[in-house]
């Protein structure tokens, strides 16, 4: 019997739960490796053959040459494992957190002091939020795209 | 007899650790959270406790995904700050207080809650931003702490009904340790916030007040609130919440004593992407 996973209606939103923890797994401990002062420097030096030392598939090492930070959440990545990749690119977490809406970090952050994203239309998918599918991305990069 | 005093309870974003860190707080995006503080730091001056529980969750410092304890209590007799990959904050050892720690897992484990006892961990921002929080930047902590760290990363998380559970549990654990210790326990993390997906940076100022509220004066109510709400109403990582109501369940009312005096409450949006909530509850 399937288990009770109330959360997958959430717009925008991947819950980090046992499954994702398990197609994550090597994504994750290879983020955790960076936690190193002298893994992060080997990463920057060649992070193709870093991340090849890796048992990941070849799409969880592409979304992180991307710094594509949807898709590696996609491929079981977890954010709090991810923020080492910012850590070591020198990004701070509204940076990172900001990336993944599409809107420049300016963008971002004057949607954070103006009082946050609203809840509104973003509770469930089919509603009309800025969160939702069709309204990606967000700000400039989603107007460029009319 | 040692006693619960009071609770504390605050968010604990890594900015704000940040933004001690860099001398930025009188930078005038950071002055009305500091503000906020002001009077707590003066409330700490005043009620200094002999010990603090501290709940926090580790955010992959710790604990990476090799094993990941559902509540585990640190019985150490000191942890070190950890290096989260911007380098160790530059903050004090966080002296522990074994005695006490040994003392409530043996009593929290006999009450049917499976505690992971942990002897060697360094600590994160979620438990050195709360004290800085409360207590400035000391050349040392103000006393000894007993880092409870909660999996709030992976879910299923505990749910908030078996949080506050714990602490009830807790509080009986506190309370037959033969020695005359005041214990203050702080709740931490939260409030509203999203980190992950195009839903970034929500932030719920109603709800977060409303569940302040509820936390206060109906704390059976807030327990009963499921996760999927506050992931719906509060983001993805507005689950945190549930830690507070570890430190809520540990409290007089909750065993029949009378209703706690609210003696700080204060709520601020934003620290980087979070709604930030702060309350200290006295016993009376």
């Amino acid at each position: 019997m399937a288990l009770d996973k109330p959360y997958k209606d959430i717009p925008g939103t991947t819950i980090f739960d046992a499954d994702q923890s398990r197609l994550g797994y090597h994504l994750n401990q290879f983020c955790m490796s960076l936690m190193k002062a002298a893994n992060r420097e080997r990463f920057k030096a060649d992070e193709r053959a870093y991340l090849d030392e890796w048992p990941m598939t070849e799409d969880q090492k592409l979304a992180v040459l991307a710094r594509d930070l949807n898709r590696c959440i996609a491929l079981g990545g977890n954010i709090y494992f991810l923020a080492k990749i910012g850590a070591t690119d020198g990004k701070s977490f509204q940076q990172m957190a900001g990336s993944m809406t599409g809107m420049s970090e300016d963008e971002y952050r004057d949607m954070m002091i103006k009082g946050g994203r609203s809840a509104e239309g973003n509770r469930y998918i089919g509603e009309d939020g800025d969160a939702q599918p069709q309204h990606q991305p967000q700000g400039q990069a989603g107007r460029k795209k009319d | 007899m040692a006693k619960i005093s009071a609770s504390v309870y605050t968010s604990h974003v890594p900015a704000i650790g940040a933004a001690i860190d860099l001398g930025k707080t009188a930078d005038p995006y950071w002055v009305p959270l500091f503000k906020g503080y002001e009077p707590s730091k003066e409330w700490m001056e005043a009620n200094r406790p002999d010990v603090i529980f501290l709940v926090y969750n580790d955010h992959a410092t710790a604990f990476s995904l090799e094993m990941i304890p559902t509540f585990a209590i640190g019985c150490a007799a000191e942890f070190q700050p950890a290096d989260e990959g911007w380098g160790p904050r530059p903050v004090p050892v966080v002296k522990g207080h074994p005695e006490l720690a040994a003392h409530i897992a043996q009593s929290v484990i006999q009450d049917d809650f499976d505690l992971t006892i942990v002897n060697k961990m360094d600590v994160d921002h979620g438990l050195t931003v709360p004290l800085n929080l409360l207590c400035g930047s000391p050349q040392e902590w103000p006393c000894p702490v007993i880092p409870f760290a909660v999996n709030v990363v992976q879910y299923p998380v505990p749910s908030g009904r078996r949080c506050y559970n714990l602490g009830k549990a807790i509080r009986k654990a506190v309370e037959s340790f033969d020695k005359p210790l005041k214990v203050q326990i702080w709740g931490t993390g939260g409030m509203s916030h999203q980190l992950q997906g195009p839903r970034a940076g929500l932030i719920n100022r109603e709800w977060d007040n409303a569940w302040l509220d509820k936390l206060i004066a109906d704390p059976e109510g807030a327990a009963a609130v499921p996760h999927i709400d506050y992931v719906r109403e509060a983001g993805s990582e507005g689950i945190e919440l549930v830690m507070w109501l570890i430190a809520r369940g540990a409290m007089d009312d909750v065993a029949g004593g009378p209703a706690p005096k609210v003696a700080h409450r204060f709520y601020h949006v934003p620290a980087s992407n979070t709604g930030v909530g702060h309350l200290i509850l006295e016993n009376q």
